[in-house]
């Protein structure tokens, strides 16, 4: 096992829409005090971001937890909020349950989950109904691979 | 529990470099400000900052989706989230389309993340065609 250089971890708070996306800036501002690499700290970035944003629009309670190895970054953020009934159809480009509201504030285009997908090298996504939504994410060096 | 797992065949590592023979215009932005009319409203420290594309939208996934790092991002969204989410995605400056200037704390923090903001009197579209004549690109190098 690679040894883990920094384990950090950031609330989210349930439905708190003007702080959304303040975890992951300041994920983001951490990474680059470590002087990751760059390409890796802005996929991990957007990640977070996205996932972050899906915690206040559609989850619960949640956190953003990184752990910082030399070469890869470990991202999982999760939830205790309803839960996804079909994660098949959340991870289709376009599918949204986002309300009007979050509509008219530029989200719920239904490309979260799928832009998550596409930057992550690693890539999970769990649920379970009435108990919450996991995203387990990992990110490799540009220079590793 | 229902569980989706990235297979090997989907991976991809990094974004696609812009390399498809196009010359690309990079434009700094005080020839944006000037091109658009448009006023500045934060980061008088930026505008010998380079841009090298154009995003236009108000939906926040058009550019979250895309490679937006270093482009100069056109939008009528004046939310705490249209910054935020230009400080993602490292784009390099925010102009808000037909004059709209954002409540004051957004302004901060778009000082905080150093992300020079700008207003312009002109629409989307118009904005938009006035880049576009002066030779700059959309984020996937398109013209
Ligand atoms: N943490 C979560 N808890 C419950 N449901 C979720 C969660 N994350 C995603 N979903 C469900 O999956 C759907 C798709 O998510 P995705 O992030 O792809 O799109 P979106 O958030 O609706 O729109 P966008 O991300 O483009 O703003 C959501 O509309 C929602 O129904
Ligand atoms: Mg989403």
């Amino acid at each position: 096992m690679p040894d883990i250089l920094f384990e950090k971890s950031f609330q989210i708070n349930k439905k708190d829409f003007v702080h959304a996306g303040e975890a992951s800036i300041s994920a983001k501002n951490l990474l680059k005090s470590l002087q990751m690499d760059a390409g890796m700290i802005r996929r991990a970035s957007i990640c977070a971001y996205e996932g972050e944003m899906n915690v206040v629009m559609h989850g619960g309670e949640g956190h953003l937890a990184l752990a910082i190895e030399k070469n890869r970054i470990i991202l999982e953020i999760s939830d205790n909020g309803p839960g996804i009934a079909d994660t098949e159809m959340a991870m289709k480009k376009g599918f949204s349950t986002a309300s009007d509201k979050f509509r008219e504030l530029g989200f719920g285009a239904g490309m979260g989950l799928p832009n998550m997908k596409k930057n992550a090298d690693e890539f999970e996504l769990s649920s379970r109904l009435g108990e919450g939504t996991r995203v387990r994410m990992a990110f490799f060096t540009d220079a590793a691979v | 529990m229902c569980i989706i797992r990235k297979t090997a065949h989907e991976f991809s590592y990094g974004f696609p470099m812009h390399c498809n023979g196009i010359e690309y215009k990079n434009m700094k932005l005080r020839e944006i400000q000037d091109i658009l009319d448009a006023s500045l409203i934060i980061g008088e420290a930026h505008l010998d900052r380079e841009v090298h594309t154009c995003g236009a939208s108000d939906l926040m996934s058009d550019i979250l989706a895309r490679l937006a790092e270093d482009c100069v991002f056109l939008t009528g969204l004046t939310t705490v989230h249209a910054v935020r989410t230009a400080a993602i995605s490292g784009v390099g400056a925010v102009v808000f389309v037909r004059n709209k200037i954002p409540p004051e704390d957004v302004i901060a923090m778009a000082k905080e993340e150093e992300i020079p903001l700008f207003t312009s009197p002109y629409s989307m579209f118009v904005s938009c065609g006035r880049l576009h004549a002066k030779g700059l690109t959309g984020l996937n190098g398109d013209r």
